[in-house]
C-alpha cells in the first residue's frame, strides 16, 4: 500500500493521457476533482490486488458521455458516490475499494476522487490498460465478469440500475440513457471480488500511468527527449518521426472517425505513415505495411515536448513522434481480441502483436 | 483620418492614416503611466504630419495594460462570483484552479445556486430568486460591489444570468456585474474565470480609459476613441470600461490585421519578427486563426478566441553561437545556434554594429550586406561562411515554424512584419511568395487603426428540430445582430468565420456552431 497525494495525481494524469492512445478525453477536469478531494479529505490509499482479501468486493467507477459537455456541466461529485453506493446496495455487500475500468484519460483519475471522498482505497489495476469507447470493451468482459449490475446517476439524484443479459447490452442502454441525463453520467459497474480481478484485470496500471507521467516530467526537466524516455518505460517501438501532412475527420453515429497521414523526417525521410482512428488511434501503416493495430497501444506525441495528441487535436503541420507498444497480454486471448480487434472496428486485417511485426 | 496606437511592453507605436495610406508613424518607449506614452506618441504623429486635430475622425488604441495588471497582480478589485448550476458543478467551485496568491487578492468569495441549462437547452434545475437574493445580501454584507455571474451552458441560454443580475442590482444598487455569457464561450471554468477577471479589472479600466480621454483632450482631439479587442475588432470607450478582459492578447491580433491590410491579402501566414522572439500566425479571411486550446493569463485558464500563434526564440537581438567571430573554430552547422538567448531591448547598445561586443543576428545580416544599419565596418571581417550559415539557419527556423502553422501542403504567401524583419533574407520553403510591406515595423498600430466592429455566436444547436442550414442561418443572424449592436453599419456586416463541431460520444445530432460577423464602424456624426 502507498499513498497518492496531489503531486502523484499530476503524473498519473499525464501518463493516462498517453495510455489513452488518442482517446479518453482530456483528464484536466478529472485531475482537478481528484486534487481538490485529496486537499480536503487527505491522501488516497493505493493497494495492489495482492494486498486485499480474495473475498473483498471491488466496485469500479467511471464517467461516461460527451467530453465537450463535461467541460461545461462540471460534475456534482455526489453522482459518482451515489452510483457507487447504489451498486453496493443492489449487490447486498459493502464494497471494500474502487478502481478504474479505463486507464486512459479522465476515467483514470475519477476513481481517485471517489476514494478520497469516501475514505476507501483505490486498487492498482483496471479493465483496459488504455482507453476504448464502449463499456463492453474490457478484459473483464472476456474474463467472465459482468458489467451488470450497472448503476448510473446524474447530479439530480436519478439512479438507474440495470441488469442486462450481456455487457454489450449495458453499453446500448446506457448510451441512450446518458443523453437524457444531459450527455454525461457517473457510472459504477463490473463489481467483482478480488479473486476474480486477480485473474481477469490488468494489474499495476495506476502505477504505470504515474511512472510514464513522471518520466515525461523528469525528461523535460533534464532537457532530454521525452519521447525516447517514454518509449523506454513502456517497452515500445519508435514507429515514426515526421509531420502530419493530412487529416481527414468526420463524425459518424456519435463517434469521431477518420485518418491522418504523416511524412517522415530524419531516419524516416521519404516514408509515409497512415493512421486510422475512431476516438482512439487504431491502425498504423508505414508505406502501406501494417506496423501496429488495436488493441496494441499507439501514442502520437509532440516530437519536442512528448505531449500526447488526441484524435481530436491532430492537425496538419504538427511535428510528431509515433510510438507503439504491446497491450496487456489478456487482450491477446481470443475472447478479448474479438471485442477490440481491427475487424470489430471495420478494418479487414488480422491482429498481429506489435513486437512480432517489428521482429520481422 | 484615423490614428492607431499600440501600447506594448517595450514600445508604444503610433500611425496616422488617411484612408488607406500611412501619413506618419512613430515608435516611442512605453511609460509607466500609459497615458503619458500615448500623449507623446500622439504628439509625435500630429506634429510630424502637421495636420489639424479637427481632421482626426477616430483614435484606436491597443493596450496590454489590463493583461499586465493580472500578471503583476496590481490594481485588482476584490470580486465575488455566483454560479448557477446546482446540483451540478459542486465539486469544482469558482476559482478552484487559480493560483493562490491571485485568489487571495480577489477574495475567493464564491457562491453556488440553482439554475443552469443542459447542452440541449433544458433546465438543469429551476431558478430560485430567493436563493440569489440571499447570496446578494451576503455579498453586500462582505462589503463587495464587484460580482461575476456564471451559469452552466449560458452560451446556449443566458436567461438565468440576466435574472440573477437584476436581483443582485436590487440588493446592491450600482453593483459592477459581469455575466459570463457576455464574454466567453463553452468551457465553464474558463468562461467564469474571464468574467471574474473582468469585474476585477473594471475600476482600473475606468481610470485608464479616462486617462486616455484626458490625453486626447490635452491635445484637443475631440474625435471618439476606441480600444482594440483580442478578436481584431473595436470597442468604444464606454464598452471598454465594461469589458477590459476583451483586450487580452490584442497585440498579436493587431499585428496580423495590420499585415493583412498592408499586403492586401486575406489568407496568408504572418511572421512577426521582434527583438527576442518571432510570432507566427495564420490569417484566414483577413482575421487571425483562433487558438483551439485554453490560454493562461497570469496563471488563470481562459478560453477567449485568442489568436493561434506559435513563437520561436528568434529575433534581431538573438545571440549567435559560436559566440565570438574571432575564433570561429567550429563552423559545422551542427554546432551553430541562433537564439533563443537575446540581448533584447539592449540591441542598440550591445550589438557589434552599435559599438557593443555581442554577436547578434542583426550583425550577421548587416555583414551579409543586405542592410545598412549602424557601423557596417564593425562586422566587415566576419567569417563569410559563418554569415552564410547563420542566414541559412534563420531561414530554416522560419520555414519550419511557418510549415507548422499551415493547414495544408499548398504553398501560401508569407507576410513579414515587425522591427526584426531584416532577418528574412531569402525564400521560405513552402511559401508561394514573401511580402515585406512598407511600414512593417508599425504593423500593429496600423492593425489598430483599421479595425472594424464585430459580433459572435457560439452555441450548441440540436439538429433534431432544425435543419443544418436553418441552424447556420440562425447563428449567422445572431452574430450579425451583435455586430450591429456593437456599432457596425448594418449594410457593411460580413460573416468572416463559420466553424461547426459535431459533438462526439453522443447519439443524435448535436452540433456546436461558431460564427463571427464584422462590419465597418458607423462614422460618428
Amino acid at each position: 500500500m502507498r499513498l497518492l497525494d496531489e503531486a502523484n495525481i499530476d503524473d498519473i494524469a499525464v501518463g493516462a493521457a498517453i495510455l489513452g492512445s488518442g482517446g479518453g478525453s482530456n483528464p484536466y477536469i478529472g485531475k482537478l476533482m481528484a486534487r481538490e478531494a485529496i486537499k480536503r479529505y487527505g491522501p488516497v490509499q493505493l493497494h495492489t490486488l495482492d494486498e486485499l482479501d480474495d473475498d473483498d468486493l471491488i466496485v469500479p467507477a467511471a464517467g461516461m458521455g460527451a467530453p465537450v459537455v463535461a467541460v461545461e456541466k462540471l460534475p456534482a461529485g455526489d453522482d459518482i458516490v451515489r452510483a457507487f453506493h447504489a451498486l453496493g446496495k443492489y449487490t447486498g455487500r459493502a464494497p471494500r475499494a474502487t478502481m478504474s475500468i479505463e486507464s486512459g484519460g479522465m476515467n483514470s483519475v475519477r476513481p481517485i476522487y471517489l476514494a478520497a471522498r469516501l475514505g476507501i482505497p483505490v486498487v492498482d489495476c483496471d479493465g483496459m490498460g488504455r482507453a476504448f469507447p464502449e463499456i463492453q470493451m474490457t478484459v473483464l468482459t472476456a474474463g467472465g465478469i459482468s458489467a451488470s449490475p450497472f448503476a448510473m446517476s446524474d447530479e439530480r439524484g436519478n439512479i438507474l440500475l440495470m441488469d442486462a443479459v450481456s455487457n454489450r447490452w449495458v453499453e446500448v442502454f446506457a448510451r441512450s440513457c446518458v443523453t437524457h441525463m444531459g450527455a454525461i453520467g457517473a457510472i459504477a459497474l463490473y463489481s467483482a471480488t478480488v479473486k476474480q480481478l486477480k485473474a481477469a484485470a490488468i494489474h499495476g496500471t495506476t502505477t504505470l500511468a504515474e511512472k510514464i507521467g513522471r518520466t515525461v516530467r523528469e525528461a523535460r526537466l533534464k532537457e532530454r527527449n521525452p519521447v525516447d524516455a517514454v518509449r523506454a518505460v513502456v517497452d515500445g517501438f519508435l514507429v515514426f518521426r515526421g509531420k502530419i501532412s493530412d487529416v481527414d475527420r468526420r463524425i459518424s453515429e456519435g463517434f469521431a472517425k477518420g485518418g491522418a497521414k504523416m511524412a517522415g523526417s530524419g531516419a524516416f525521410e521519404g516514408q509515409e505513415l497512415q493512421l486510422a482512428f475512431q476516438n482512439e488511434h487504431l491502425v498504423l501503416r508505414v508505406d502501406g505495411d501494417y506496423v501496429a493495430t488495436t488493441p496494441d497501444l499507439i501514442a502520437v506525441l509532440d516530437s519536442e515536448t512528448g505531449a500526447p495528441i488526441t484524435t481530436e487535436a491532430l492537425r496538419y503541420g504538427m511535428r510528431v513522434a509515433v510510438i507503439a507498444f504491446p497491450c496487456a497480454p489478456q487482450w491477446r486471448e481470443p475472447a478479448a481480441l474479438e471485442l477490440v480487434c481491427p475487424r470489430y472496428f471495420g478494418y479487414d486485417i488480422d491482429y498481429v502483436p506489435v513486437e512480432e511485426r517489428f521482429a520481422s | 483620418m484615423r490614428i492607431g496606437i499600440d501600447v506594448g511592453g517595450t514600445n508604444t507605436d503610433a500611425v496616422l492614416m488617411d484612408g488607406t495610406s500611412v501619413v506618419s508613424s512613430t515608435k516611442t518607449p512605453t511609460t509607466a503611466n500609459v497615458s503619458e506614452g500615448i500623449a507623446r506618441a500622439l504628439r509625435d504623429v500630429i506634429e510630424d504630419s502637421g495636420i489639424d486635430t479637427a481632421a482626426i475622425d477616430g483614435v484606436m488604441i491597443g493596450t496590454t495594460h489590463f493583461t499586465n495588471a493580472v500578471v503583476e497582480r496590481k490594481h485588482l478589485t476584490p470580486t465575488a462570483c455566483i454560479r448557477l448550476g446546482l446540483p451540478a458543478t459542486v465539486c469544482l467551485p469558482p476559482m478552484v484552479d487559480w493560483p493562490l496568491d491571485l485568489r487571495d487578492i480577489v477574495g475567493g468569495n464564491a457562491h453556488l445556486a440553482h439554475g443552469g441549462h443542459e447542452f440541449d437547452g433544458r433546465e438543469i434545475s429551476a431558478f430560485e430568486p430567493d436563493e440569489v437574493r440571499d447570496i446578494a445580501e451576503k455579498i453586500k454584507a462582505a462589503g463587495l460591489n464587484a460580482i461575476a455571474i456564471s451559469s452552466v451552458f449560458s452560451p446556449v441560454n443566458s436567461i438565468f444570468e440576466e435574472q440573477s443580475a437584476e436581483i443582485v442590482r436590487s440588493v446592491i444598487p450600482g453593483a459592477n456585474i459581469t455575466l459570463s455569457s457576455e464574454i466567453g464561450r463553452i468551457g465553464l471554468l474558463e468562461r467564469e474565470n474571464a468574467a471574474i477577471m473582468n469585474s476585477c479589472l473594471r475600476q482600473l479600466a475606468a481610470r485608464t480609459v479616462d486617462g486616455f480621454k484626458a490625453a486626447l483632450d490635452e491635445l484637443q482631439i475631440t474625435s471618439p476613441f476606441y480600444i482594440s479587442q483580442n478578436d481584431g475588432t473595436l470597442m468604444n470607450a464606454e464598452f471598454a470600461k465594461e469589458y477590459p478582459v476583451l483586450t487580452f492578447a490584442s497585440g498579436p491580433t493587431n499585428s496580423m490585421r495590420g499585415a493583412a491590410f498592408l499586403s492586401g491579402l486575406k489568407d496568408a501566414i504572418v511572421v512577426d519578427v521582434g527583438g527576442t522572439t518571432t510570432d507566427i500566425g495564420v490569417l484566414q479571411h483577413g482575421f487571425p486563426r483562433v487558438a483551439a486550446l485554453a490560454v493562461e493569463i497570469g496563471g488563470v485558464r481562459t478560453n477567449f478566441r485568442m489568436p493561434d500563434t506559435y513563437s520561436i526564440g528568434l529575433g534581431g537581438g538573438s545571440l549567435i553561437s559560436p559566440p565570438s567571430h574571432t575564433s570561429p573554430l567550429s563552423r559545422g552547422e551542427s554546432t551553430l545556434k541562433v537564439g533563443p538567448r537575446s540581448v533584447g531591448y539592449e540591441l542598440t547598445e550591445k550589438a557589434l554594429v552599435f559599438g557593443g561586443d555581442v554577436l547578434t543576428a542583426t550583425d550577421v545580416i548587416v555583414a551579409g550586406g543586405s542592410q545598412d544599419i549602424g557601423d557596417a565596418g564593425a562586422v566587415a571581417d566576419l567569417d563569410r561562411d559563418l554569415v552564410a550559415a547563420v542566414q541559412a539557419r534563420i531561414m530554416e527556423m522560419i520555414a519550419i515554424a511557418v510549415d507548422r502553422m499551415k493547414t495544408s501542403a499548398t504553398p501560401v504567401p508569407v507576410i513579414v512584419v515587425g522591427g526584426g524583419s531584416i532577418l528574412v533574407t531569402g525564400a521560405v520553403e513552402g511559401a508561394s511568395e514573401i511580402i515585406k510591406p512598407d511600414h512593417f515595423p508599425v504593423a500593429n498600430a496600423i492593425g489598430a487603426a483599421i479595425a472594424q466592429v464585430g459580433g459572435e455566436c457560439d452555441r450548441i444547436f440540436s439538429l433534431a428540430e432544425l435543419s443544418r442550414d436553418e441552424a447556420l442561418d440562425q447563428a449567422k443572424q445572431e452574430a450579425s445582430d451583435r455586430a450591429v449592436n456593437a456599432g457596425a453599419a448594418a449594410e457593411s456586416v460580413d460573416i468572416v468565420d463559420v466553424e461547426e463541431v459535431p459533438l462526439a460520444y453522443l447519439p443524435g445530432n448535436a452540433t456546436r456552431i461558431m460564427v463571427k460577423a464584422v462590419g465597418d464602424l458607423v462614422e460618428a456624426g
